[in-house]
């Protein structure tokens, strides 16, 4: 990083989340670690480290997948056990990175990558092509609403660089992802472990005219990943500083989580219906003149109305659904299995409610991506659909139209873990 | 309609904080006069506006610090009217639950989660905020925003809560408590752009100047009293700043002219090392900050 470090195109970056899967030889660990290294993310020490690791343990070349492997546990066994986040920045973007492990408890963390993920990198080995494993990746990103997938056909040195493997790979991939729900699918042929099409254009494939990778992360359209539409205001908290100057002063904290608030805007307070203006919109002393998604910011109303925790300000053109029957896609998490009838806790945005499993009204086999009706024993890494009722209304949409309002975890009473991971259908 | 990288990491870790103080009934932010927990009550002070911050800071006084931190830790409180708990390490020492290390290094690093957690014990803290960023070290890569501690204070990361979206699990049995990250994805970049366009004053020891070294392992250590100047080892004045704020024994120098803050961005943007590449406390072994997490520490 020789050239001068420019702080003006630095706060002017925006941020993309992504997260990558792939099996567990698909060379994921490599790509990132390839990422990482010719962005120049990697810290000389970081690298001393895992040269000095490679060479004990016999490897012919430095082993960028090291990089990743975090906890004595996962270097001993050569595993990954968990999510873990890698960040690197070039002058047009800050990249975060959720590096979801490939084997055993996989559909449980690459749910939670992908949870706050704008795209996915799924990878699959030039030589065997689209795989079950692939179309998992895939649906998982489809069910998360993931609008952007990179299909990275890797490996395509162990196929000499073929255009014709990949062509083949390409058309097959088109023509599964049909039944996915992703609008932008991209698809680059590269090798991770040579750096082709990675960072760099590969000579190796002058058949290839499109962007690497990493060009392909910095131009993603993101910015209308959004819903500007609906206007939604969790309240998560309610500002009261009690003092001379600020004596009446009672402000609503809490995030945009989608549509877009001014000052005057007609607002309802949810569950309870009441209304009321925007009187302003406040951060740190300013008076804001809108908020829009993702800010945090406290807003104060004209009239004197009772919100708390756990309300929600939305505005009155785009009402969300106000229901204590929710019927979702829920991602099992926990080895205790879910139990029909339960009584579990819910959160919600900033909600939190007791709720009752009513109805597993089917399974997914994740791999045929055919529903069952028959089997409703939910356990770890399973995905069904399932209705419940909570003890108080809950204010939603649907995940599809808003990812943020239309998600929810499940918590167990009894261990306060969190077991589920709901999609509101 | 557009935020910044850094203005969305902003939003993000306001939200966390406001979470945390809606969630638990005695939050308390884990101060060290470094510029992470520096960032963190400039957000503190940002979520709650126009109320003052609503947790005190805390404190974990080795007794080993820089007085430069110490006299920065001081003027911050008294400006944002926040306040402030100590709980000092000495004080561990002569109730007898830490003990000194021997030797010519003896670092209180293991000691100051003793009196972490007896200060945790001590107020009912249930949820401690920290400045740890994820890109500072690998175990801390895994790390959750709401991190669980068991009864113990202690990490079990083969078993942490997915967190997903921005829903974040903050339920624990009677003794438990919770380490909360707010710029978990922040990197030090971000810290120094952030305090740099929001015009944070920081300590001076961050800037350069003057100061008697000794070079240890390849260490830069500031020459202090906490020390034992080993036969063969010179002190000598260098022109250096300091990269994070520590322990006075364990926090090593850079040699740097850096005087301004644009000259320190344009020095991290050019580091070839990281951060906790001058801390001797990871040097220890490769799995040194998992076994201090899993312990307690910070």
């Amino acid at each position: 990083m020789e050239e001068t470090f420019v702080t003006e195109n630095y706060l002017n970056m925006d941020l993309l989340r992504f997260t990558t899967a792939g099996s567990v030889d698909d060379g994921k660990s490599t790509l990132i670690g390839r990422l990482l290294y010719d962005s120049k993310s990697i810290f000389e020490d970081q690298m001393e480290a895992i040269e000095k690791t490679s060479a004990q343990k016999g490897h012919g070349y430095v082993n960028l997948a090291l990089l990743t492997d975090g906890l004595r546990a996962e270097r001993e066994q050569g595993i990954t056990i968990d999510v873990a986040y890698r960040y690197f920045a070039t002058p047009k973007r800050k990249f975060i990175v959720a590096d979801t492990p490939g084997h055993i408890q996989y559909t449980r963390n690459m749910v939670t990558g992908a949870s706050t993920a704008n795209l996915a990198i799924i990878l699959v080995d030039a030589r065997h092509g689209i795989i079950e494993q692939t179309c998992r990746h895939s649906f998982i990103a489809s069910l998360l609403q993931i609008k952007h997938i990179v299909l990275c056909v890797n490996k395509m040195d162990l196929v000499d660089y073929s255009q014709e493997v990949f062509d083949k790979i390409v058309a097959k991939y088109k023509d599964f992802s049909k039944t996915l729900e992703v609008p932008d699918i991209h698809f680059l042929p590269i090798s991770a472990l040579n750096g082709d099409n990675v960072v760099d254009k590969s000579t190796n494939m002058p058949w290839y005219k499109g962007r690497t990778l990493l060009e392909t992360l910095e131009s993603v359209e993101i910015e209308n990943d959004y819903n500007f539409v609906d206007a939604r205001f969790p309240v998560q908290y309610v500002i009261r500083p009690m003092n001379e100057e600020f004596h009446d002063y009672r402000g609503f904290a809490g995030k945009v989580e989608s549509g877009v608030f001014k000052p005057g805007d007609a607002i309802v307070a949810l569950p309870s219906g009441k209304e009321s203006t925007i009187k302003s919109i406040d951060f740190f002393g300013k008076h804001l003149d809108q908020a829009f998604p993702p800010q945090s910011v406290t807003l104060t109303l004209k009239d004197n109305i009772d919100i708390s925790r756990g309300d929600m300000i939305v505005k009155k053109d785009h009402l969300p659904t106000v229901s204590q029957d929710v019927e979702l896609m829920v991602c099992w998490l926990s080895e205790k299995k879910l139990v029909p009838g339960g009584k579990y806790v819910v959160r919600h945005t900033s909600k939190e409610a007791k709720a009752i499993i009513k109805d597993v009204k089917y399974k997914v086999n994740i791999n045929t991506l055919e529903t069952n009706e028959e089997d409703k024993t939910i356990g770890l890494n399973d995905i069904a659909r399932i209705v419940i009722k909570t003890a108080s209304p809950l204010s939603y949409d649907s995940y599809k139209n808003n990812r943020t309002i239309g998600s929810l975890i499940i918590v167990d009473e009894f261990t306060n873990e969190t077991v589920g991971a709901g999609m509101i259908v | 309609m557009k935020l910044t990288h850094l203005q969305q990491l902003e939003a993000e870790a306001i939200h966390i904080m406001r979470e945390v103080v809606a969630q638990f009934e005695r939050p308390a932010l884990l101060f060290s006069g470094g510029k992470d927990s520096i960032c963190l009550v400039k957000l503190a002070e940002k979520a709650f506006w126009p109320a003052k911050i609503p947790f005190p800071l805390v404190h974990i006084d080795t007794g080993h610090n820089f007085p430069e931190a110490i006299a920065y830790r001081d003027e911050l409180v008294a400006r944002t009217g926040a306040t402030l708990i100590i709980g000092h390490v000495e004080d561990s020492i002569a109730r007898g639950t830490a003990v000194e290390e021997k030797g010519p290094n003896p670092s209180r690093n293991t000691l100051q989660t003793v009196t972490l957690l007896e200060t945790i014990e001590k107020y009912k803290f249930d949820a401690c905020f920290g400045g740890a960023r994820r890109d500072e070290e690998k175990a801390r890569a895994k790390e959750r925003f709401f991190s669980h501690r068991d009864e113990f204070g202690q990490w079990d990361p083969k078993n942490q809560r997915p967190e997903l979206w921005n829903l974040y699990n903050g339920k624990k049995a009677v003794g438990e408590h919770f380490r909360v990250f707010p710029i978990s994805n922040w990197t030090e970049m971000d810290v120094w752009q952030y305090i740099a366009s929001e015009n944070i004053p920081i300590p001076s020891i961050y800037f350069t100047h003057q100061r008697e070294i000794v070079e240890r392992d390849g260490q830069l250590l500031a020459n202090s009293p906490f020390i034992t100047v080993m036969p063969g080892e010179k002190v000598e004045t260098r022109t250096v700043r300091f990269r994070t704020v520590g322990d006075m024994t364990c926090t090593g120098a850079i040699a740097s002219e850096a005087s301004t803050m644009d000259e320190i961005i344009q020095e991290v943007a050019t580091l070839r090392v990281t951060e906790r590449g001058t801390r001797a406390d990871d040097k220890r072994s490769e799995a040194a900050m998992e076994d201090r997490k899993k312990a307690g520490y910070f």
